[in-house]
């Protein structure tokens, strides 16, 4: 298949029927969606009227590239409801700041992708009630990777051009763009805006790209970077301290994506390559690095113990505490599912939550409530927010002597539907294990697809410093244009 | 801390939930590992470091106090069931 950089181009010289494609497309999605569940909305009006946009006017940086957007991203008039239940039937009457910019440059949306409910997990198997677990596009028996497994299922199978908006929190792009083979990319926290967003956890959400290419995933970056007003997290270069290389401007992140690394220092993380990693995982690692020292990047090898023993508790504690917080405003009420008006406020609202909410959002807001009632709170919520200050600090540390840090991104190949359900909660939590470090400190990391084993793909990881994605880009392009 | 059954639906019923009985039976000792796993920190010496709320340096983002757009009362009702008056009609305080 050409680029989809080439299509951008056909379709803004006129040699696309983009209507007629657009039918096409959205005519094998029902089929599609039949075998694989990556899409809990088809916004089948929406799309007819992009298209119909692009034909009148076939301009723009995506002209005609379809989209499917992880259903926590608020589209206008298409049922958004993080794979909740709670949120059944809520249609935002406004667009999240992603959407607004990727319709203004030509994109097409085709649907909602699936998750886990409010991104809590690491599989995608604790869809809302209701809603159909996507699967892996290797394996049905297996997990397509959490929690926007939707986006990235839906960029392997895709034979059209076609970039997923995704969301991650503690892992959520990495992971399933490992377990489906495809590129994913968590810009670094505030590089992207969260309005229209629906939250998991404030301090850690990021909103980023999930394609089959390195490439595609720095042109959507291009087009979703840059301050908003509407976010007060989102990064204003004007007001910030914060130094970076390449920063927020409007940057063209495809622009030097294929210089040469030579003489570019990656760090492999020693305890990434430790205990509870497949063997096989890291014997791809390692031929990754071997790989880029032939391209003449210097390899060495660094560790960092704080992060590898502490991000994964810390990064719990918090999420749970945020979540439990952001959670409390589906109670029937406004959106979403509502019950009949009887009993007082705390019997209604009690009755929507309990009927509504999945098991997994249950346990994390309990959690969360835990960590932050009276006694507790010192204890569980800000001593994890001082371990994640000497987290970040180590990570900066590291960031003085290397350019990015390689590690694998999950410490298993995708595992069985049946392999999981034996699997405690703690050991579920386990499998962020090397993603939490880098979403925890707000840090851009990206998988890259390595190969395969045993028919299923394989997922380097690379973390770079903060605002650091120009750099990240060339990295990882250098890592896939030699990829097995 | 002890974390029992009466815990659990103690602190469910302040988030607002109502478990079942097999709910509370499932729960216990899963959140029951999950705290004790948290307190892995306890090893980790934090005294004179400051809390990170965000990952990156964050100031206080202002801007001036003028009337911009909004959703109109229409819009803001839009997907609620049970609204009357152009307000919504939520259950009873008592």
């Amino acid at each position: 298949m050409k680029s989809t950089i080439e299509y951008i181009e056909r379709v803004s010289n006129g040699s696309v029927d983009i209507k007629k494609e657009t039918e096409e497309v959205l005519s094998n999605l029902d089929s599609l969606n039949d075998k694989y569940h990556y899409l809990g909305a088809i916004s089948t009006g929406l799309a007819r009227e992009l298209s119909n946009n692009v034909s009148i006017k076939p301009k723009g940086r995506l002209a005609g590239v379809y989209v499917s957007v992880k259903d926590c991203i608020a589209v206008k008039g298409v049922e958004t409801r993080s794979s909740s239940r709670i949120l059944s039937g809520y249609k935002p009457v406004f667009n999240a700041t992603v959407i607004n910019k990727i319709i203004s440059e030509g994109a097409i949306i085709i649907g909602k992708t699936t998750q886990d409910e409010f991104g809590f997990g690491s599989f995608s198997t604790n869809t809302g009630i209701g809603i159909k677990q996507p699967v892996n596009p290797f394996d049905i028996q297996r997990a397509a990777g959490g929690s926007s497994g939707g986006s990235a299922g839906m960029a392997q199978v895709a034979d059209f051009p076609h970039i997923s908006l995704g969301e991650s929190t503690g892992g959520s792009i990495a992971s399933p763009a490992s377990f489906c083979g495809v590129v994913g990319l968590t810009p670094t926290y505030g590089l992207v805006s969260r309005y229209g967003l629906l939250d998991y956890a404030n301090s850690m959400d990021k909103i980023g790209p999930i394609g089959k290419t390195v490439e595609d995933c720095a042109l959507m970056l291009s087009i979703i970077a840059g301050h908003d007003e509407k976010d007060s997290t989102s990064y204003n270069p004007a007001n910030s301290k914060e130094k970076s290389d390449d920063g927020s401007k409007n940057i063209d992140y495809t622009k030097n994506i294929d210089r040469p690394i030579s003489g570019m220092k990656i760090g492999i993380v020693k305890e990434s390559l430790g205990e509870g990693v497949d063997e096989s995982i890291k014997n791809k690692v390692n031929e990754c690095a071997s790989d880029l020292k032939a391209q003449g990047a210097i390899i060495e090898e660094i560790s960092l113990a704080v992060p590898s023993e502490y991000a994964l508790p810390s990064y719990y504690i918090i999420a749970v505490c945020e979540a439990s917080t952001n959670l409390a405003k589906y109670c029937g009420m406004r959106y979403g599912k509502h019950e009949s008006l009887k009993g007082n406020f705390n019997e209604y609202f009690t009755k929507v939550r309990s009927k509504h909410f999945g098991q997994e959002a249950k346990r994390r807001i309990i959690l969360g409530t835990f960590a932050r009632m009276a006694g507790f709170r010192d204890a569980y919520y800000l001593k994890a927010l001082k371990v994640r200050t000497v987290i970040i600090n180590e990570y900066k540390k590291a960031f003085k002597n290397v350019d990015a840090l390689l590690t694998p991104t999950m410490p298993v190949l995708p595992p069985r539907f049946d392999e999981i359900k034996n699997l405690s909660v703690l050991q579920n939590y386990m499998m962020d294990v090397l993603t939490v470090g880098p979403n925890l400190a707000g840090l851009p990391h990206i998988n890259i697809p390595y190969g395969m084993i045993d028919g299923l793909p394989v997922g380097v990881m690379l973390s770079g410093d903060h605002f650091c994605e120009e750099k990240l880009l060339n990295v990882a392009f250098n890592i896939e244009k030699n990829a097995p | 801390m002890n974390v029992d059954h009466d815990l659990i639906i103690k602190v469910a019923g302040l988030s607002r939930i109502k478990l079942t009985d097999e709910e509370v039976k499932e729960f216990t000792p899963q959140l029951k590992e999950v705290l004790e796993f948290f307190t892995v920190l306890d090893k980790i010496n934090t005294d004179d470091v400051e809390p990170s709320f965000h990952p990156i340096e964050i100031k206080n983002a202002l801007r001036d106090d003028t009337p911009g757009k909004c959703l109109n009362q229409e819009e803001a009702l839009e997907n609620t069931e049970h609204k009357n008056d152009g307000f919504f009609r939520g259950p009873g305080a008592v």
